[in-house]
C-alpha cells in the first residue's frame, strides 16, 4: 500500500490546480491585484536572487578554473560555466531561493488570512477569494520566476567574468562570445521554459497550503513551512521530468 | 453620530405581518459526531431585529455562517430574499451577498490594509466605476457613525479591540444591506460604547427598514435592540418571544439568561 496521506495530499493539490484552471480564466479578472502581486513577488525577490546569482557565477568559475587549467583548457571556462548556469544552475537555484522567500510568505499570508476569517470576509463582501487571492498569486509567480531567472543568469555570468579576470584578463566581448558559442537555442529554450513550471509550482503550493491552513497560529507556521518543503521537492521532480522530456525530444 | 445626539432607542412594534426576508427551515449541521444544530427553524421579517441567545458553543456562529453561505447545512433549507441559497451558483451568491451584511465575531478586518481600505474594499467590489466619487463621503460617514472618524489611515493592528469591532461594524454597514447578521456586536466593549452600538443598530433598522439577526450575550443590549428573542439550545429554537415574554418565562433554561 502507498501511504495514503501522501496520496491524498497529491490529489488535493491536483484538485486545487484544476480549480485554478477552471476559475482563473473566467471573468471577473482581478487585473489590479495581479499587477500588484507581480510587483510584490518580483520586487521582494530581487536582492536574494541577485546575490545568489552573483555568488553562483563566481564560485563556479573559481572552482572550475584550476581543474580546467590542469588540462590546459582554461579557454573553455566561460563556455562551460555559461552552459552550467543557463541550463541548470540558474533555473534551479533561483527557483529554490524563490520557493524559500515567496512560497513561505504566500503560505503565511494566506494562512493567517484563513485563520482570522479574512478569507471568509472577502467571500461575504461578494468577492471570490480564490480568484482574488489565489489566481493572482499563482499567475504572478508563474510569470515572475522566469524573469528573475533570466536576471540571475545574467548576474551569474557577469560574476563569472569577474572571476576569470581575477586570474588573467579577458575582454567582456570575448567572454560573451565564448559563452554564446557553447549554447544553442534548443538548449536555452527548454531551460527557460521549465522555469514557468517552477514558478507555477511555488505559487500553487504556497496558496494551497495557506488557503487550507487550520488550527490557529500553529497552522500558519505549518502552512509557511510545508509550502517551502513541498514546493522545493516539486521543483526537483519537475526538473527531473524536464530533463527526461528534453531528452526524448532530442535536445540534450 | 456624536454621543450627544443619540436617539433614544424606542421599542419598534414587532412587524409580524411584514414580508418574510429570511427563512430557516429544519436546519441541521454536524462536525463529525458533534451535532451542533438539529432541526432549527426561524423566520425573519423586514424591519425586524431578532436576537439569538444561547450558551457559548451552542452553535450561534455556525447558524449565522450557514445563513450567509460560509457553511453548508447538512439538512434543511435556507431562503434569503426569496432565493433558496443552496441552488445559487457563485455569481448569484455574490449578488445576493451584496444585499446582506455580516459582522464577524472575530471582526475579520484585513490586517494588511488601512481602515479606509478596509471600508473601501466592499464598495469597490460591489460597485462600478461611476460611483467612485461618493466613496470618500461614504467612508467618512461610516466612520463617523461608529465614532472613529480620525482612524482612517491607521492599520487594524494599531487599534484597540473595541475600536476594531467598531470598524468591522462600519465595514458591514457601509453597503446599506437589507439584512444584517451581527455576531456579537457589543462583546468586549465598555458599557457606554456598547449602548452606543446598540443605539446605532436600532438607528440603522429604523432609517433603512433593515432586518437584522443579532447574536448577543449582552442582556443590556438585547433589551435595547430586540423586537423578538429566540433561544438556541440543544441545536434547536428552544423558545421565542419578546424580551418581556421570555424574561417572564418559567422554564429555568430560558429564565437563567435574564437574571
Ligand atoms: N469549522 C468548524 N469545524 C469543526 N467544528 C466547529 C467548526 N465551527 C464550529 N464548530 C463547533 O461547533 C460548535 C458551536 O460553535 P459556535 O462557534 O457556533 O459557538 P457559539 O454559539 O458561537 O459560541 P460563542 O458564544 O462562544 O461564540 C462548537 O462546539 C465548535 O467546536
Ligand atoms: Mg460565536
Amino acid at each position: 500500500m502507498f501511504s495514503s496521506p501522501f496520496l491524498a495530499e497529491t490529489g488535493a493539490i491536483a484538485q486545487f490546480a484544476g480549480r485554478f484552471f477552471r476559475e482563473g480564466f473566467r471573468p471577473r479578472y482581478e487585473v489590479r491585484e495581479f499587477f500588484h502581486q507581480c510587483y510584490v513577488v518580483g520586487y521582494q525577490s530581487l536582492p536574494m536572487v541577485g546575490i545568489t546569482g552573483f555568488i553562483m557565477g563566481l564560485v563556479l568559475t573559481l572552482q572550475s578554473q584550476p581543474t580546467m587549467a590542469k588540462f590546459g583548457a582554461e579557454a573553455w571556462v566561460p563556455t562551460m560555466v555559461g552552459l552550467t548556469i543557463i541550463r541548470e544552475m540558474g533555473p534551479i537555484i533561483t527557483a529554490l531561493v524563490f520557493a524559500g522567500k515567496i512560497g513561505s510568505s504566500i503560505g503565511a499570508e494566506l494562512g493567517s488570512m484563513r485563520v482570522t476569517e479574512q478569507i471568509d470576509a472577502m467571500e461575504v463582501s461578494g468577492t471570490n477569494p480564490f480568484k482574488y487571492l489565489v489566481v493572482t498569486r499563482v499567475l504572478a509567480t508563474t510569470l515572475m520566476l522566469p524573469l528573475l531567472t533570466v536576471l540571475a543568469d545574467g548576474i551569474g555570468l557577469y560574476a563569472s567574468y569577474v572571476g576569470i579576470n581575477t586570474q588573467g584578463t579577458t575582454t567582456l566581448a570575448l567572454f560573451i562570445n565564448n559563452v554564446l558559442s557553447g549554447l544553442t537555442f534548443a538548449e536555452v529554450l527548454p531551460a527557460f521554459f521549465k522555469t514557468f513550471f517552477f514558478g507555477f509550482a511555488v505559487g500553487l503550493v504556497g496558496c494551497y497550503k495557506g488557503y487550507h491552513a487550520t488550527k490557529g497560529t500553529a497552522g500558519v507556521g505549518a502552512a509557511a513551512n510545508s509550502a517551502v518543503v513541498v514546493s522545493s521537492l516539486l521543483i526537483f521532480i519537475l526538473d527531473l521530468l524536464a530533463v527526461q522530456i528534453t531528452g526524448l525530444l532530442g535536445f540534450n | 453620530m456624536s454621543p450627544g445626539t443619540l436617539p433614544q432607542p424606542a421599542a419598534a412594534p414587532a412587524p409580524r405581518n411584514a414580508e418574510v426576508v429570511l427563512t430557516l427551515e429544519h436546519i441541521s449541521k454536524s462536525f463529525g459526531d458533534n451535532h451542533v444544530l438539529r432541526d432549527f427553524s426561524l423566520e425573519l421579517h423586514r424591519g425586524e431585529n431578532v436576537v439569538v441567545l444561547g450558551k457559548s458553543g451552542s452553535g450561534k456562529s455556525v447558524l449565522v455562517k450557514c445563513m450567509i453561505g460560509l457553511l453548508r447545512p447538512d439538512a434543511g433549507r435556507i431562503t434569503v430574499l426569496g432565493q433558496d441559497i443552496s441552488t445559487l451558483d457563485h455569481e448569484e451568491m455574490d449578488q445576493l451577498r451584496a444585499r446582506l451584511g455580516f459582522l464577524f465575531q472575530s471582526n475579520a478586518l484585513y490586517d494588511s490594509m488601512t481602515v479606509r481600505e478596509n471600508l473601501v474594499f466592499p464598495l469597490r467590489r460591489q460597485w462600478l466605476a461611476d460611483r467612485r466619487d461618493q466613496e470618500a463621503d461614504l467612508v467618512q460617514q461610516a466612520l463617523e457613525d461608529v465614532g472613529l472618524a480620525d482612524t482612517a489611515n491607521k492599520l487594524p493592528a494599531e487599534l484597540s479591540g473595541g475600536q476594531r469591532k467598531r470598524i468591522a461594524l462600519a465595514r458591514t454597514l457601509i453597503l446599506q444591506p437589507e439584512i444584517i447578521l451581527y455576531d456579537e456586536p457589543t462583546t468586549g466593549l465598555d458599557p457606554i460604547t456598547a449602548r452606543e452600538i446598540s443605539a446605532l443598530i436600532r438607528q440603522v433598522q429604523q432609517k433603512y427598514n433593515t432586518a437584522a439577526f443579532i447574536i448577543s450575550h449582552d442582556m443590556d443590549s438585547v433589551r435595547l435592540v430586540a423586537d423578538r428573542v429566540a433561544l438556541l439550545a440543544e441545536g434547536g429554537c428552544y423558545a421565542q418571544g419578546t424580551y418581556e415574554e421570555l424574561a417572564r418565562h418559567e422554564d429555568p433554561r430560558v429564565h437563567d439568561f435574564f437574571t
